[in-house]
C-alpha cells in the first residue's frame, strides 16, 4: 500500500471495529477527500459517520470536541496543516485541556488528521510544518509517520487513544519515498519493505521511535519526509549513521534517543519546520541534558529557515541532501 | 486614448469636492453621572406576540427576531399565546431557585471581598435566563453554559456546597483547584465544563447535538453566550454547523447590555438585534424578555420541542441587564451610569415572578420574606461547611503533585520527571 491507502485502511479498520468512530472534514465524504484518504468510507459506513463539513476549521474542531464529550471518537480532517490556525483555540484551549480542567469528568478523544510539509511546490499556504506549535501545548499528542506501515499502525493507535492526537501526514511521501532530489523521477512505494501493510488491525504504539538505520558514527534524529531524505543522503555519503525515526514527538521516546547518542557521541537533528523554537530546539536541549558527557561534537540542526515557505526557492529552503551532507561532515570533523 | 476602464476621479486627490469619510465608533447612551432614561425603548405589551407552530419554517417567523416575546404584564398576569400555563408548584420552584441563586451570589461575592477566594461573578438580574431555561429543558438535556449560568446548576438541584468547594479551590473541590472560581463542571447534572475562552462552547454544543441526532438519541443540547461574544468566530461557525445539519440545539444569547465596559453596540446592537443573527443562517430566531421567567420558559420549551421534532435549531436572544459588575475585578461605576439598573424598564426578574405568584393567590410577601431568610441561612451554613474544606490560599488544597495529573490519561515520562524534580526541590529546601 502507499501511504494514502494505508491511512484509508486504518480508518476503515477502526470504523468497522468501533461504531463510535466518525470521520468529518471538508470534502471527505462523497468525494473521499482531496488526497483520497477517506475514499469509499461514506459509501460503506453512511453519512451519519462520514460527512462533509462547512469550511470552518474552528467549527470542525469545536464540533469534534462536543462529539467527543458525547461519547463518540471523531477523526476530523483539516485539509492542509496550513489551515489549522483557525482551529487553534479549540485545540489548545479546549481539546487539550478539557480532561485537566474537568478533572477527568469530560474528555475530548479525537485524532486530527492533517497533511503537512513541503516539497510539492505548494507555496506558503500548502507547505508548512506547524508541529512545534502543538508540541508546545500541554495535553495533546503529536504523531508523524514516515512510512505506510507506520501510518496505519500509528493512526489506529491514535484513534484508540483517549487523549487528543494531532496526526500530521507528510504529504510529499503519500505516494512514494522522497530522497531529496526533486529533479529525478518520483519514486513509488511499490516494492518498499515498509509498504508491506497488513489489511487487518494492528497497532504501532505511540511514543516509540524506530531505528531506520543502525550505525555507530553519529545519531540523526528526524521524522516524516526527512527520514527518507536523511537515509538516502547517508547512503550516498557512505557514513555509518544511526537514523532514528521519532514517529511520535509527544510523548517522545527519550530512551531510544539517549541510548543512541550515548553510543555514537554525535547528534544531528533534521526537520523541515522553521528553526527558532522548532521541535529540534527541544530535542537539542534534551540531548544536552542527558548526554553532555558523551558528546564529541556540538549538536547540529538542519531545518527550514526562519522565513515563510518560498514558492520558487523551495529547494533552497528545503533541508535537502546538500545541507544534510554539510552538517554531517561538520559534526564528524569536530 | 488609454485602455483603462477605471474612473479617473478619485486617487485621493485633494481639492475634489467630496465630503471626507468618517469612522463611526459607537458610544453608549449614558456614562457615569448621566441620568439613565430608557423611555425611548420600544417595549411591546406582554402577550402581543404570535406563537408559531414549533415546526414552522424559519422564513415564516422573521418578525420574532425583532420583537420581544413577553408573558408577564405590568400587573403580574400571564397573558397571550406564549403563556406556558405552568402549575403552581413549578412557578414556586422557579421562584425559589431564582432567589437561591441571588442569595448564593450575595454570599460568594462577600466571600471574595473577605479574601476567601480570588474571583466571583454574580448573575444578579439575569436569574430568569438560567432558571427559566433549566425548568423548560429535560434534566438530561446537555447544557454548554458560559460563566453566568450558575442558575442552571441550582435549578437542577446541584449541591451548592459542591459549587462553593470549587469557588474556594479547596480539598473538596472535585476539579482539584485547577479552574478559576465559578468555572464549574458537573457531568451528572448535564453541565459542561466552563471555559474562559468566549463562545468556544457554541460549536461544542452543536457537535454534541449532532452526535445525539446521529445516534438517534432523544436528548438535545443548549448553550449560552453573551451578546459581546457573538462577535467571536466560534459563534458563526456554530450557527453555520447548526443550520447545515439542523442540529437539535438551542443557542442562547444573553444580551445583558454590557461586555465588561463595552456596551452592546460594540457587538452590533446599533445595527440590528442579536436574535436577527439567526435570519442569515436560516435558523428560527426569538427575541425574548429575559427578565420574564415565563417568557424564557416558553421560548425555551418551544425551541426544545422544535429540536425534538427534528425541526432544527433555535437562536434565542434574552434581552436583559447585567445589574452588577462583570466580575469582582470590575468597577462598573467607572463606565456606566449608576442608576441604569434601577431604571431598567424590564424590571427585576424575581420581583416580577413573585408578583405573578401573589396575583395568582399562591404566594404572599410574608412567605417570600420567610423564604429569603431561610435561603440566606442555608447559603450561610453551606459556606461554613465548605470553608471547613479550606479557602483559597490557606493550604487546604489538593496535593502539589496532583498538578501533573489528568494532563493525559496516563502520565508520560516527561511529566513524571518534572513532578519528581519538583518534589525533590521542595524536599531539598526543607519545605
Amino acid at each position: 500500500m502507499n501511504m494514502i491507502q494505508a491511512i484509508n485502511s486504518a480508518l476503515d479498520v477502526m470504523m468497522d471495529r468501533d461504531p463510535d468512530v466518525v470521520v468529518m472534514g471538508e470534502d471527505v465524504g462523497y468525494f473521499g477527500g482531496v488526497f483520497r484518504a477517506t475514499a469509499g468510507l461514506q459509501q460503506k459506513y453512511g453519512k451519519n459517520r462520514v460527512f462533509d463539513t462547512p469550511i470552518t476549521e474552528c467549527g470542525i474542531i469545536g464540533v469534534a470536541v462536543g462529539m467527543g464529550a458525547y461519547g463518540l471518537r471523531p477523526v476530523p480532517e483539516i485539509q492542509f496543516a496550513d489551515y489549522i490556525y483557525p482551529a487553534l483555540d479549540q485545540l489548545v484551549s479546549e481539546a487539550a485541556r478539557l480532561r485537566y480542567r474537568s478533572a477527568g469528568e469530560f474528555i475530548a478523544p479525537m485524532t486530527v488528521r492533517s497533511p503537512f510539509g513541503g516539497g510539492i511546490f505548494g507555496g506558503q499556504t500548502h507547505s508548512q510544518s506547524p508541529e512545534g506549535i502543538f508540541t508546545h501545548v500541554s495535553g495533546v499528542k503529536t504523531v508523524i509517520p514516515s512510512t505506510p506501515y507506520d501510518a496505519k499502525g500509528l493512526l489506529i493507535a491514535a484513534i484508540e487513544d483517549n487523549d487528543p492526537v494531532i496526526f500530521f501526514e507528510p504529504k510529499r511521501i503519500y505516494n512514494g519515498p522522497f530522497d531529496g532530489h526533486y529533479d529525478t523521477p518520483a519514486k513509488s512505494w511499490a516494492g518498499h519493505e515498509q509498504a508491506q501493510v497488513p489489511t487487518g488491525y494492528y497497532r504501532v504504539s505511540l511514543g516509540e521511535a524506530r531505528v531506520a538505520r543502525a550505525g555507530e558514527a553519529l545519531t540523526v534524529l528526524c521524522y516524516g519526509t526527512m527520514v527518507h531524505v536523511v537515509e538516502n543522503t547517508v547512503a550516498q555519503m557512505g557514513v555509518d549513521a544511526e537514523i532514528l525515526d521519532l514517529r511520535t514527538l509527544v510523548p517522545l521516546d527519550i530512551e531510544a534517543i539517549e541510548r543512541s547518542v550515548k553510543k555514537t557521541g554525535r547528534c544531528l537533528i533534521v526537520h523541515e519546520a522553521t528553526r527558532t523554537s522548532g521541535f529540534g530546539a527541544e530535542l537539542s536541549a534534551q540531548v544536552q541534558e542527558r548526554c553532555f558527557y558523551h558528546l564529541e561534537a556540538p549538536i547540529g540542526r538542519v531545518t527550514g529557515f526562519d522565513t515563510p515557505y518560498p514558492h520558487s526557492l523551495e529547494w533552497a529552503y528545503f533541508p535537502g541532501p546538500v545541507r544534510i551532507r554539510e552538517a554531517i561532515n561538520k559534526i564528524l570533523k569536530d | 486614448m488609454s485602455d483603462r476602464v477605471d474612473s479617473d476621479a478619485g486617487k485621493g486627490q485633494p481639492g475634489r469636492n467630496l465630503p471626507p469619510l468618517r469612522l463611526h465608533v459607537p458610544e453608549p447612551k449614558f456614562r457615569p453621572g448621566d441620568t439613565a432614561d430608557f423611555s425611548d425603548f420600544d417595549i411591546p405589551p406582554a402577550g402581543a406576540q404570535v406563537r408559531p407552530d414549533e415546526a414552522a419554517q424559519p422564513g415564516t417567523m422573521r418578525d420574532l427576531a425583532y420583537g420581544l416575546v413577553r408573558v408577564l404584564d405590568e400587573d403580574g398576569a400571564a397573558v397571550g399565546p406564549w403563556d406556558p400555563k405552568l402549575p403552581a408548584e413549578t412557578l414556586l420552584k422557579m421562584l425559589r431557585a431564582m432567589a437561591l441563586t441571588r442569595a448564593f451570589d450575595g454570599r460568594m461575592f462577600r466571600a471574595q471581598r473577605q479574601g476567601k477566594t480570588s474571583f466571583y461573578m454574580k448573575s444578579t438580574g439575569e436569574e430568569a435566563v438560567s432558571i427559566g431555561a433549566a425548568a423548560a429543558l429535560a434534566s438530561d438535556d446537555m447544557c454548554f453554559p458560559s460563566y453566568r449560568q450558575q442558575g442552571i446548576l441550582i435549578a437542577r438541584g446541584w449541591p451548592i456546597i459542591d459549587m462553593m468547594n470549587q469557588i474556594y479551590s479547596n480539598k473538596g473541590d472535585r476539579l482539584k483547584g485547577r479552574q478559576l472560581p465559578i468555572m464549574y463542571s458537573a457531568r451528572e447534572a448535564g453541565f459542561f465544563s466552563i471555559s474562559g475562552n468566549l463562545t468556544t462552547q457554541y460549536p461544542q454544543a452543536v457537535g454534541w447535538a449532532m452526535a445525539s441526532a446521529a445516534r438517534g438519541d432523544t436528548r438535545i443540547a443548549a448553550t449560552w453566550c453573551g451578546e459581546g461574544s457573538t462577535a467571536e468566530g466560534d459563534f458563526h461557525s456554530a450557527c453555520t454547523f447548526a443550520s447545515v445539519y439542523r442540529a437539535p440545539v438551542i443557542m442562547n444569547v444573553v444580551n445583558n447590555q454590557w461586555a465588561i465596559s463595552s456596551f452592546s453596540g460594540f457587538a452590533g446592537a446599533e445595527a440590528t438585534t442579536f436574535a436577527a443573527r439567526a435570519i442569515g443562517y436560516g435558523i428560527a430566531g426569538l427575541r425574548v424578555d429575559g427578565n420574564d421567567a415565563l417568557a424564557v420558559y416558553a421560548a425555551t420549551r418551544w425551541a426544545a420541542d422544535r429540536a425534538r421534532a427534528n425541526a432544527g435549531p433555535t437562536l434565542i436572544e434574552h434581552f436583559t441587564y447585567r445589574v452588577e459588575g462583570h466580575s469582582t475585578s470590575d468597577d462598573p461605576s467607572a463606565y456606566r451610569s449608576a442608576d441604569e439598573a434601577s431604571h431598567w424598564p424590564l424590571g427585576d426578574p424575581i420581583a416580577r415572578l413573585k408578583k405573578h405568584c401573589i396575583a395568582l393567590g399562591i404566594w404572599d410577601e410574608e412567605r417570600h420574606a420567610a423564604m429569603d431568610k431561610e435561603l440566606a441561612e442555608m447559603v450561610r451554613d453551606a459556606a461554613r461547611e465548605a470553608e471547613k474544606n479550606g479557602i483559597l490560599g490557606h493550604g487546604l488544597h489538593h496535593p502539589m503533585e496532583s498538578m501533573f495529573e489528568d494532563v493525559f490519561e496516563e502520565m508520560p515520562w516527561h511529566l513524571r520527571e518534572q513532578q519528581q524534580a519538583m518534589l525533590d526541590e521542595w524536599k531539598a529546601a526543607g519545605l
